[in-house]
């Protein structure tokens, strides 16, 4: 048998002289990842390796009463079984708050919640194994929502709770709530002509990464082990896992391997602790990769949502209040659902400028599915509501909806309801008048084939429900507002180790990050940045690490903006350091040295005049210069607890979407036609890249508004864990996606760049909506939409 | 027990196989070809597409001991299984991949590359061997037909536009190799 | 768990009567899965790939026979002209992937309420072959072979060996509510053929019952009121009134549950709709035929 040991990929890739920032560059890792060879996490091997398994709670909120793992531990083959009692050191992680058991401490919170582990050397032994562990239960009724968290006597989730939430919270089921206030409700509805209050509701959606939760620890000569893994932000996970372990963090290596997309979903430890835990308890590597039903149970899920809105305007459309209650469910643990409602709040009112503003967003702990991280974190609720809102005052308004919106969008300059300027371009309105002056699709083209209706241009599609009946289009705007980067305080900082040398006559940089690559393109940039900045042609790009300093998370759309920026920074500091050593051999040979602006480029120092100065080898004669920089964003600061002002985010970002749709008013089946995005992203450092990331997040938006729910069962279990009833849009469901990129510069921003991975995600749900609501002329309040809503059945 | 099977031209035995194993374990596991993706084992998702006797198959599906002395072909085996690829190893633009690796990819396997198609990467394998058999039948399919083709290929990145483009322009490729007479 | 891999189908007949509880596997769509899942663990799965008779079918005058193993994908391109119902409900299946495996046969042992193939051999008209190695074979018609929520009325020791289905005398189609518009079980399906011979039409309902059913009461209202307005004789539109009473009975056939796919009320109402529309699409294509047929 053969097989590879879990060493992740290196990628070299070199190009002519060309290659730098603003180019459509390839994935350095696009030809391994097309071949087969590219190696994610459930690919690694390892000589003598064995499986770890895990046993999940069948029960959303019980006491575990007995535990016997006698039975599974006399299993041939089964090399370690353990359970809470076997836990060496600290028993809890979590990425906000530490309130997660690392395995069920006597009380499931959730369904699927992981009671008990095994290793052995075969998977099927694994299982057969987990299934002899007796696990005794006594279930108890789940807290499944607002009402029943906070209600007189209800059960508490963390009744020990010491987080720096809990004494601002009004119950300690709430995680945690933040009111952003500004100006003066009653006065903005004493001005108001028109009020609009609505509930609207947003259905628990699902990352759906395609590659499962899997990773491979080894455990090491010197006490300590090594872990391979996908995952969003090795060192935090790292953090997390040495005091699990009882281990100090240098003696917890971890190393990223490939991860098959992540979306948030890979924020939160899954498999990473409980892996390395039976690789030391049982002194073997351990594999664990779960299949796809565990992985809905594996990770967080987006939260959702019940919120209530009221907004005001006057007879001309102007804005005179919005008033808001976001209610988001956590479930059984933290997560990052402080986070989570810090955005709500922040970002509640959307891209438009109102003096009257009062919003609330809390957080629960319930017993349902622990909800974090996805992609929109925080903001894409908030949108589906604020933009539906939006239509249902211009209708009123009897105003055109993209112009009422324009009326009241924020621009650059603009103060957000926390207080904070907007101190970048906001090109919110040119936004919307992109989106809406590209050219609409034609209509019926289900009838372009000429002999009988195509189905695959109809609602229902494959399936036959219609050749054209009951089938009417509607159009649909949205538009959104998106935080980039780590928000309220925190010190959002990357490191990136960049090298310069010369091999072989030609000069090579080495960049060097613990960034996660999750499909994003991070490893692409990376290239284009050394490129840009050493004016090689050859960059290898390390693989990641905790042999480097942390990068930080690859989410809140923020790798190329951080990560991005400690690279140039980096890479800024080699060529400093090189021209000075070249300064300081060759400077008295010519005045240009002295007095001009120099820069590297094609192996040579060069003036800005693009005269040559000297060879790289010669300056550099053998020795590599290398910089290990941290680099941070501007500070932004924490939201007050009361007014919930304070410059709490450090850049927007915003898209625009309009939803050509088809419905199938009969059966309620909706067949997108097109879904046009207009993006601003400040300087798009790889168009292809960039575009990529809309198209992806604008179908994920696609899939919250008609299909993806996670859906629970009154107890509060989880009823489709599996890909046949948790769907995500296939690509006969999606539509041609036009996206028109705008690029204003961010000053503040490396290349004046804007974070580019989420905004999409925002708008395209309202959007899909909107235009469903203009074919059926239904109020359509809840996402996913489903046949059952446009049917009243 | 005991398989025998060809995969990607070559002979292959792998003992102790469990039963319940699927052709997808056999593969990625007791071969050392982890090329085909183990990404719902269900058949919803198409990750794991390979080719069983010229077929296109869900490999999770399919129980190992069925495969005894078939033919399997993988994404690891489509450099050499799918229509030539040498003389279109690069994008004649020069903008292709500039890894020296390129000239062993499959016509279908460049193009992917040189759209965008690849994200993450991880439906990419499936993709690949889906949109390989498409081709290998119908060698300018419409864009419906694409889409059809591939309906059992979920992706999560991409949205699927890049995934068109790139079938789009393998199937230019492979027209003007044939209007050349490559 | 062992594997028996039978050459022939007496091999395989053999192989069930000694292992009873064995369960086949063709295609593999329905039992990997549970497999996979650790849904199931049966002591012996009996591979049916090696049986090569399965995958073979044969027009007669009256009847296809339909190997059990025969895959959708060939179902589609191959036999659309006699079995147009089962064609359209072949395309609906999941992917191409699993078409390319998935089988009629693999249907009837799952036995589904949801399988795509039953709707389309009830609206037909079918007989299955199955057969045992102590009692030899047998047929069973269509409308006794599903006997409850994934049971149907094989014995223990028998294996499904073909299905017999009425060649089309008419125009037949199958239509698939599902929320996605590829790779999707169905939330309900209907299925309708038309049969000029016998101046009836059949249904088949999939998905909105414990098991696939006909609409009789539909069809038993819809004979009448075609005979009663010489509709086949005449070829004239059929109109919207009978249209309606024939979808609100296929509705009142329906005795659907309410699950995360979809809710009951939908079901009866999306089942509908499609009798309805098939109904019209069929009568359309029958219209159509028949103005052409003098000519012929």
């Amino acid at each position: 048998m053969t097989g590879t040991v879990g060493v992740p990929t290196r990628i070299t890739q070199g190009s002519g002289t060309k290659g730098g920032v603003g180019e459509s560059t390839l994935r350095p890792d696009g030809t391994l990842k097309t071949t087969g060879e590219f190696a994610y996490a459930s690919d690694l091997w390892h000589e003598d390796m064995l499986w770890g398994h895990t046993l999940r709670a069948p029960h959303a909120h019980a006491l575990i009463t007995r535990i016997d793992l006698t039975d599974a531990l006399l299993q041939p083959g089964v090399y370690a079984v353990l359970a809470y009692a076997d836990l060496p050191a600290a028993k809890r992680y979590g990425l906000e708050l530490r309130d997660q058991p690392v395995l069920c401490d006597g009380r499931v919170r959730f369904h699927g919640e992981p009671v008990a582990l095994v290793a052995a050397d075969h998977p099927e032994t694994a299982r057969r194994a987990a299934a002899k562990i007796v696990v005794e239960y006594d279930v108890l009724p789940p807290v499944t929502d607002e009402a029943a968290a906070t209600a007189p006597g209800a059960p508490l989730l963390h009744p020990d709770r010491d987080d720096d939430h809990a004494p601002h919270v009004p119950h300690p089921n709430i995680v945690r709530r933040q009111p952003v206030r500004r100006g003066d409700i009653e006065a903005g509805r004493a001005r108001a002509a028109v009020i609009v209050r609505q509930d609207y509701e947003v259905g628990m959606q699902d990352q759906a990464f395609l590659g499962p939760e899997s990773g491979l620890a080894v455990p090491a000569d010197d006490g300590g082990v090594d872990l391979y893994v996908s995952t969003q932000w090795l060192h935090v996970d790292r953090e997390q896992i040495a005091p699990v372990l009882g281990l100090p963090e240098d003696k917890v290596r971890l190393a990223l391997s490939g991860v098959g997309g992540a979306f948030g979903g890979r924020e939160d430890l899954s498999m990473q602790a409980h892996a390395a835990l039976l690789a030391l308890h049982t002194g073997k590597p351990v594999k664990m990769v779960y299949n796809r039903y565990e992985s809905f149970f594996g990770h967080v899920h987006r939260h959702p949502a019940r919120i209530t809105y009221e907004h005001g305007a006057t007879r001309e459309g102007k804005l005179t209040h919005v008033a808001a209650r976001i209610v988001l469910d956590g479930g059984a643990y933290a997560s990052s659902t402080p986070a989570v409602v810090g955005n709500a709040a922040s970002l509640g009112l959307g891209p438009y400028t109102c003096e009257n503003v009062d919003i609330e967003a809390i957080g629960l702990y319930t017993n349902n599915p622990p909800c974090g991280a996805m992609r929109g974190f925080g903001a894409v609720q908030a949108c589906f509501a604020y933009e539906s809102q939006m239509d249902r005052v211009a209708a009123e308004l009897h105003l055109d909806p993209v112009e009422f919106r324009q009326l009241n969008a924020m621009e650059q300059g603009s103060l957000m309801p926390t207080g904070q300027p907007v101190d970048s371009p906001a090109p919110v309105a040119e936004l919307l008048r992109r989106v809406r002056s590209m050219p609409m699709p034609p209509e019926r083209q289900w009838e372009s084939a000429g002999e009988g209706a195509d189905l695959r241009a109809l609602p229902g599609g494959l399936s036959n429900t219609t050749h054209g009946e009951g089938v009417v289009r509607g159009v649909g705007y949205a538009v959104g507002i998106k935080n980039v980067g780590f928000s309220e305080g925190f010190d959002d900082y990357s490191t990136a180790r960049v090298r310069l040398e010369v091999v072989g006559g030609e000069p090579v940089a080495t960049v060097h990050t613990a960034m996660a690559e999750v499909g994003q393109g991070g490893v692409t940039v990376h290239a284009q940045i050394a490129r840009t900045e050493l004016g090689v042609a050859q960059v290898t790009i390390q693989p990641a690490d905790t042999a480097v300093g942390s990068a930080g998370s690859t989410s809140a759309s923020r790798q190329t903006y951080v990560t991005g920026g400690a690279v140039r920074h980096a890479c800024q500091a080699v060529r400093a350091e090189v021209l000075e050593i070249g300064r300081r051999k060759f400077g008295s040979y010519h005045p240009a040295w002295a007095t001009a602006e120099l820069l590297l480029e094609g192996g040579k120092i060069v003036t800005d005049g693009g005269e040559a100065l000297a060879d790289l080898a010669d300056v550099l004669e053998g020795d590599p210069v290398e910089r290990e920089l941290e680099w941070r964003h501007r500070p932004t600061q924490a939201l007050d607890h009361e007014r919930g002002q304070g410059n709490g985010h450090v850049q927007y970002s915003f898209a625009a979407h309009r939803a050509v749709v088809e419905v199938d008013t009969d059966l309620g089946l909706v067949k997108v036609v097109e879904l046009a995005c207009a993006q601003d992203v400040g300087k798009a450092l790889n168009p292809l890249s960039v575009v990529g990331q809309i198209q992806g997040g604008t179908t994920q938006g696609l899939g919250l508004a008609v299909m993806e729910e996670i859906v629970l069962d009154p107890e509060a279990k989880v009823r489709n864990p599996s890909f046949t009833d948790y769907l995500i849009p296939t690509i006969l469901d999606t539509p041609p996606l036009p996206v028109d990129v705008l690029e204003l510069a961010d000053s503040h921003a490396p290349y004046g760049l804007r974070g580019v991975g989420e905004a999409s995600t925002l708008s395209s749900t309202p959007a899909v909506v909107a235009a469903v609501r203009q074919a059926t002329g239904l109020a359509l309040t809840r996402v996913p939409v489903r046949p059952e809503h446009l049917t009243g059945t | 027990m005991r398989v025998n099977l060809r995969v990607n031209g070559r002979p292959r035995q792998v003992d102790d196989v469990w039963e319940g194993e699927s052709l997808l374990y056999v593969l990625r596991e007791r071969m050392g070809l982890p090329g085909s993706k183990n990404a719902c084992e269900q058949g919803e998702c198409g990750s794991c597409s390979v080719r069983l006797d010229d077929v296109l198959v869900c490999s999770c599906l399919v129980a190992a001991g069925q495969a005894e002395g078939r033919e399997v072909l993988t994404v690891e085996g489509l450099p050499g299984a799918s229509a030539p690829s040498s003389a279109l190893s690069s994008d004649p633009s020069g903008d292709s991949s500039e890894d020296d690796r390129s000239g062993e990819l499959a016509p279908i396997q460049q193009a992917f590359i040189d759209a965008g198609a690849v994200q993450c990467g991880f439906c990419t394998p499936g993709l690949l061997v889906a949109a390989d058999d498409l081709l290998r039948r119908d060698s300018d399919p419409s864009d419906a037909d694409i889409r059809e083709a591939l309906s059992g290929n979920l992706c999560r990145c991409t949205g699927y536009e890049k995934i068109l483009d790139a079938v789009r322009l393998a199937a230019a490729r492979g027209e003007t190799r044939r209007r050349e007479g490559g | 768990m062992d594997f028996l891999r039978p050459a022939s189908w007496e091999e395989a007949l053999a192989a069930k009567a000694a292992h009873p509880a064995a369960v086949p596997i063709a295609g593999g769509t329905d039992v990997m899965v549970e497999i996979n899942f650790d849904l199931r663990r049966p002591d012996h799965l009996l591979d049916l790939g090696r049986v090569a008779e399965l995958r073979e079918w044969e027009v007669g005058e009256r009847t296809v026979r339909l190997g059990a193993s025969v895959p959708y994908t060939q179902i589609m391109a191959e036999l659309r002209h006699d079995l147009p119902g089962l064609a359209l409900a072949s395309h609906t299946v999941a992917s191409p992937q699993i078409r390319n495996r998935g089988s009629v046969g693999g249907n009837l042992g799952t036995a589904s309420p949801a399988g795509d193939a039953h709707p389309a051999l009830l609206a037909a008209g079918c007989e299955v072959e199955v057969e045992s190695r102590a009692r030899g074979s047998r047929r069973v018609p269509i409308d006794a072979f599903f006997t409850g929520v994934k049971r149907n009325a094989l014995a223990p020791d028998e294996l499904i060996r073909a299905v017999h289905i009425d060649r089309a005398d008419g125009p037949q189609q199958f239509s698939k509510v599902g929320t996605r518009n590829a790779m999707v079980i169905a939330v309900c399906a209907f299925s309708l053929a038309l049969h000029p011979e016998s101046r009836t039409v059949r249904t088949g309902i999939g998905s909105a019952a414990p098991t696939p059913i006909r609409a009789r009461a539909a069809e038993e209202f819809l004979n009448a009121a075609l005979e009663e307005g010489g509709f086949w004789d005449t070829g004239e539109a059929v109109p919207p009134s009978i249209g309606a009473r024939f979808a609100g009975l296929a509705s009142g056939a329906c005795n659907p549950i309410d699950d995360v796919r979809g809710s009951a009320a939908y079901r009866r109402h999306a089942i509908g709709v499609l009798a309805r529309r098939t109904l019209t699409w069929c009568w359309e294509s029958y219209r159509e035929s028949e103005r052409r047929a003098p000519c012929a």
